[in-house]
């Protein structure tokens, strides 16, 4: 007779909340600092939302990081393809993304993000097979290669998309905002938040509650043990680095719409605070990743408001200070 | 004669630039324990290393089973039916206990009477089932490396140093476990250096030095002789015999 092993007794387990305390205290020290509630609404709200985007594009690299020790300098290129497939998927889709009603809008906004994660997990294997493949275990190969291909990247979109910059207008149902008390928050920044959370709730559940999650959070800490347990990790390895591509596929498409242009280069911009969040948050940790791009993306949008010119300062501070506190991160997994 | 289950053949490993294995020889025969014995860097822990395909061997033949397993991964060395306990135990740490097991069970299910047997044999797995396995004292995470290694039936067992860092106490809860093991008759290839360890356990042992295999023999042969113990091992086991 076999067993899954759940009828023996629990033991119960720890879970380290210290990390998750900061959101709150900065959120704190935010409301303390500025002048109303109703712009600390906005400004969280608009934190939040950045922080959302932050960790859909990072989640992929951090566990990817975390499983082959791969270096992906490229991963910005994912962010680019799937931006542009989106702003295709919408030129093609006129009738869903003019129309005044929030049934139509959402319905083109799902096929945009379907054709960002698709187009971004292409590009992810193709780049895998071309790039990645040939440098495992040298990080300076794979910051040169991947850094080339994704310039390559960049240039085949240029050919394709042509190098000027485009509008891209949000769908009319997704615009304006949502009155909350005093304060007003913008309706496609509730709906970034609403899309981050139900993605880091899906990423959280296959990692906590299915076997491919299990052997992922295993091969992030031990990959040696998990191929000598007898599972092809490089196969695994493949599906976690197509399945980041096509999150940051989503990603770009959700920071597009954010932001209202698009231009090729739209993958470098959160390349940096993507890199920064997955220090801070602990190399290969999703829950580190998604704490870690809520509190630099909350905490650099308080600065810019209260101290404009410390914005981007107050985002190596933040990790400067995490990383005296915790030198592997919020959440160090190795 | 008892078939061998793994024979290495002239195998040379390479790690780097550095020649750790030159040539080694020996058999592991079926049913029997085999312990590799040696100074500190005399080659045990590469040689494991290299029968499991994480260091590659550079020349030579490792037949396991029938087949040839230089230039095999890693995992297909696993799936041939190779359990491996690694020195450093392998343990995930931020892994329950349970998860550990389940990963091992590569069916995702256990066999009911082989856990209860093994949770019997180290009692504080139970205990500690769904906490994780950081948490764990260095003794404990030695018992689930081993109880992971058995949770399912493999052709040979390769034991890094299972005894290494660990009590008194806990090292006899696990010649109690080995010698349960050797009653079933299991193959097992085990790196030790605590002699009182190996000698309990052993059928036969084979020693090592700079990378060489300078003797093999009959376990009971070298243990009652103790000026060839002091030849072949040197000051290593002068400490674990005094």
């Amino acid at each position: 007779m076999r067993t899954d092993g759940n009828n023996l007794p629990p033991t119960g387990g720890r879970w380290d909340w210290t990390p998750v305390l900061l959101l709150p205290i900065a959120g704190a020290a935010g409301l303390l600092l500025t002048p109303s509630l109703s712009t600390w609404i906005t400004l969280t709200s608009a934190g939040l939302a950045m922080g959302m985007l932050i960790f859909l594009v990072a989640s992929g690299l951090t566990v990817v990081f975390g499983l082959m020790d791969v270096l992906n300098f490229g991963h910005g290129a994912f962010i680019t393809v799937g931006a542009y497939a989106a702003f295709t998927a919408m030129a093609m889709t006129p009738g869903l993304v003019n129309s005044p009603a929030l049934s139509d809008n959402l319905i083109a906004l799902l096929v945009a993000l379907a054709a960002a994660a698709a187009s971004g997990a292409i590009v992810g294997l193709l780049f895998e097979r071309l790039f990645v493949r040939k440098v495992y275990g040298d990080h300076l190969k794979q910051i040169l290669v991947t850094m080339g291909g994704m310039i390559i990247i960049e240039q085949v979109v240029l050919m394709i998309w042509g190098p000027q910059e485009r509008l891209v207008a949000l769908p009319p149902a997704l615009r304006g905002v949502v009155p909350l008390g005093e304060a007003t928050i913008e309706k496609y920044r509730l709906l970034v938040i609403v899309v981050g959370l139900a993605l880091f709730a899906g990423m959280a559940l296959v990692l906590s509650r299915t076997r491919i999650g299990l052997l992922i959070r295993a091969g992030v800490e031990d990959h040696e043990m998990v191929r000598a347990l007898g599972y092809r990790i490089r196969r695994l390895f493949v599906c976690v680095f197509v399945a980041g591509a096509a999150l940051a596929g989503i990603g770009g498409v959700m920071w597009v719409l954010y932001r209202g242009t698009l231009s090729a280069g739209i993958g470098d911009e959160l390349i940096t605070l993507v890199f920064i969040v997955i220090v801070l948050g602990g190399l290969g940790s999703i829950v580190g990743c998604f704490v870690g791009a809520l509190l630099v993306a909350v905490i650099s949008n308080y600065t810019a408001f209260l101290v404009p010119s410390m914005a981007l300062v107050s985002t190596l501070v933040v990790m400067v200070g995490v990383l005296l506190w915790r030198p592997s991160g919020l959440y160090p997994l190795k | 004669m008892t078939e061998a289950v793994l024979q290495l053949s002239g195998v040379h490993t390479h790690i780097g630039q550095y020649h750790i294995l030159h040539g080694i020889d020996f058999v592991v025969p079926e049913g029997e324990i085999t312990v590799l014995l040696g100074r500190n860097g005399a080659g045990k822990t590469t040689t494991l290393r290299t029968i499991m395909g994480l260091w590659r061997a550079s020349r030579g033949e490792i037949i396991f089973a029938g087949q040839n397993l230089v230039a095999r991964e890693t995992d297909q060395i696993a799936r041939a039916g190779i359990a491996y306990v690694p020195e450093n135990m392998g343990i995930f740490g931020g892994l329950t206990v349970r998860e550990n097991m389940v990963l091992a069970a590569r069916a995702g299910l256990f066999d009911h009477r082989r856990l209860d047997w093994l949770l019997d044999l180290f009692p504080p797995l139970r205990t500690f089932w769904d906490l994780p396995a950081v948490y764990l004292s260095g003794g404990q995470k030695q018992m689930l490396s081993v109880a992971r290694a058995l949770i399912e039936e493999h052709k040979l067992y390769l034991v890094d140093e299972p005894t290494k860092g660990i009590a008194p106490a806990i090292v006899d809860n696990m010649i109690a476990a080995f010698e349960e093991l050797k009653r079933a008759r299991i193959t097992v290839l085990l790196v030790e250096q605590n002699f009182e360890f190996a000698s309990a356990l052993g059928d036969n042992a084979v020693v090592m030095d700079n990378g060489r295999v300078v003797d093999s023999s009959p376990m009971s042969a070298l243990a009652a002789d103790a000026t060839r113990q002091e030849a072949l091992l040197g000051l290593a086991f002068e400490a674990d015999r005094g």
